[in-house]
């Protein structure tokens, strides 16, 4: 009785540490991580949720990638204003790859749950190697006004 | 009278006939003999100088010596046979496209392939702010700030996609590094795309702007006052207090400039390399 129990448990402990060890071998610091939970973020179009000044900044609350870390042409959720609001990367300050831009701070544009933007105007360029979501996000490069 | 006007206008129409006839610049016949010459002398002929028309917007080929500085390699205990093969190949990247000699500070324009971009040509114009790197893997960071947005690309120098560095200004900065620019007013970074290139002296020494830039309040990337970083283009008086400027000085290393072991004069292989390269790109 006792022993199956026993090794059913032994097993399930070592399975526990395997994908503990297999999930990360490195350690991801914020220095790090492009956009990760709780990072504050810029909104770089012109809608009404985004533009109109509150007393807390909007924070990343979740990134919907594998290992939560965002970089551009990621999604992620929003706290913004009191409420959740998802949105899509455009630019960050870590630097990415070689001949990619690198911003001054990190933007995200908002957007539905379907994918379509929010506003109608952004107002900062937007890196090219965007374009490689093009059929995910073709209306939010749409209403983009400058390519770097 | 009458006969007399009319041969007067013969007179008069050949005498025009004449003056048509000039076959390229030479003169048959002096049609100003027929002008009534004062007694004087007329002042003598003197030349106009001729004009030299120089087309200040071509670059010209510079002339001083310039050796750029990846190809120094770093002070270690790697082979050398792999830093004479790197040149190698630089070398003959550099007989492809043309790499002009610039510094930190200088404005630059890079046209680079971009197969995402409109046309798969991308064109960035910003100020050089920092050169790093040895060997094929030297890069150099371009900062500008387009539409109140500060934006930065790391350009590998010697990567094919780039099709052409232009020079826009020349010039260095009190710095070999600019990464302060982050921190500082965004007046100080700010380019404009469609600058026109001033023109480059192809000889004497590069003009160094002395400017210091004006920071924005206190949160910094860095700690710029801090002695390490030995900053010499930024007005501390006017966002630090005295205090605080020595409170800095605390982690000031006056020994290290009298360490032998940290000593690397690369005058020497400088020359050396600059021979090399010169007789490879001449052949």
């Amino acid at each position: 009785m006792a022993l199956p129990l026993l090794s059913r448990s032994l097993a399930g402990l070592l399975v526990e540490s395997s994908s503990i060890i297999h999930q990360r071998t490195f350690g991801v610091t914020a220095v790090a991580a492009a956009i990760q939970k709780m990072t504050r973020v810029r909104v770089v179009d012109n809608s009404s949720l985004g533009n109109t000044p509150y007393h807390r900044a909007p924070r990343v609350i979740h990134v919907y990638t594998q290992n939560g870390v965002g970089k551009v042409g990621d999604k992620v959720l929003l706290a913004i204003k009191g409420q959740k609001k998802k949105a899509l990367i455009v630019g960050h300050k870590m630097p990415g790859a070689r001949m990619t831009p690198r911003f001054d701070s990190n933007n995200v544009v908002l957007i539905e749950d379907n994918g379509n933007p929010t506003g109608t105007r952004i107002k900062v360029p937007i890196p090219t190697h965007l374009r490689k979501h093009e059929g995910e996000y073709s209306k939010v490069l749409a209403i983009a006004s400058a390519f770097v | 009278m009458a006969v007399c006007g009319i041969k007067l206008n013969k007179v008069m129409f050949s005498l025009s006939l004449l003056r048509n006839l000039r076959l390229r610049n030479e003169r048959f016949v002096s049609t100003s003999l027929c002008r009534l010459s004062p007694e004087e002398e007329p002042p003598k002929f003197t030349p106009p100088s001729k004009p030299v028309i120089v087309d200040k917007t071509q670059t010209v080929a510079s002339l001083r010596k310039f050796l750029s500085p990846e190809f120094i390699p770093p002070r270690q205990r790697t082979d050398p046979i792999k830093f004479s093969m790197e040149r190698k190949d630089m070398i003959r990247r550099r007989k492809v496209v043309n790499l002009p000699e610039f510094y930190a500070g200088s404005i630059l324009a890079v046209t680079m392939a971009d197969p995402n971009a409109t046309g798969k040509v991308n064109r960035f114009v910003g100020i050089c702010i920092k050169r790093g790197g040895t060997g094929l893997g030297a890069t150099f960071i371009l900062r500008n700030i387009i539409d109140n947005q500060g934006v930065e690309i790391c350009y590998d120098l010697y990567s094919p996609r780039i099709q052409n560095i232009e020079v826009l200004k020349l010039e260095k900065r009190l710095d070999d590094s600019l990464l302060y620019l982050r921190d500082a007013l965004p007046d100080y970074s700010t380019v404009d795309p469609n600058i026109k290139p001033v023109p480059i002296s192809p000889t004497g020494e590069v003009p160094v702007n002395e400017i210091k830039v004006r920071m924005r309040p206190k949160p910094w990337s860095k700690r710029w006052e801090r002695p390490n970083f030995d900053i010499k283009g930024i007005r501390f008086d006017l966002s630090l207090s005295e205090e605080q400027m020595e409170h800095a000085q605390k982690w000031a290393q006056p020994w290290r400039e009298y360490d032998m072991l940290k000593e690397y004069d690369t005058s020497k292989l400088e020359e050396q390399i600059l021979s090399e390269v010169q007789l490879k790109m001449s052949k």
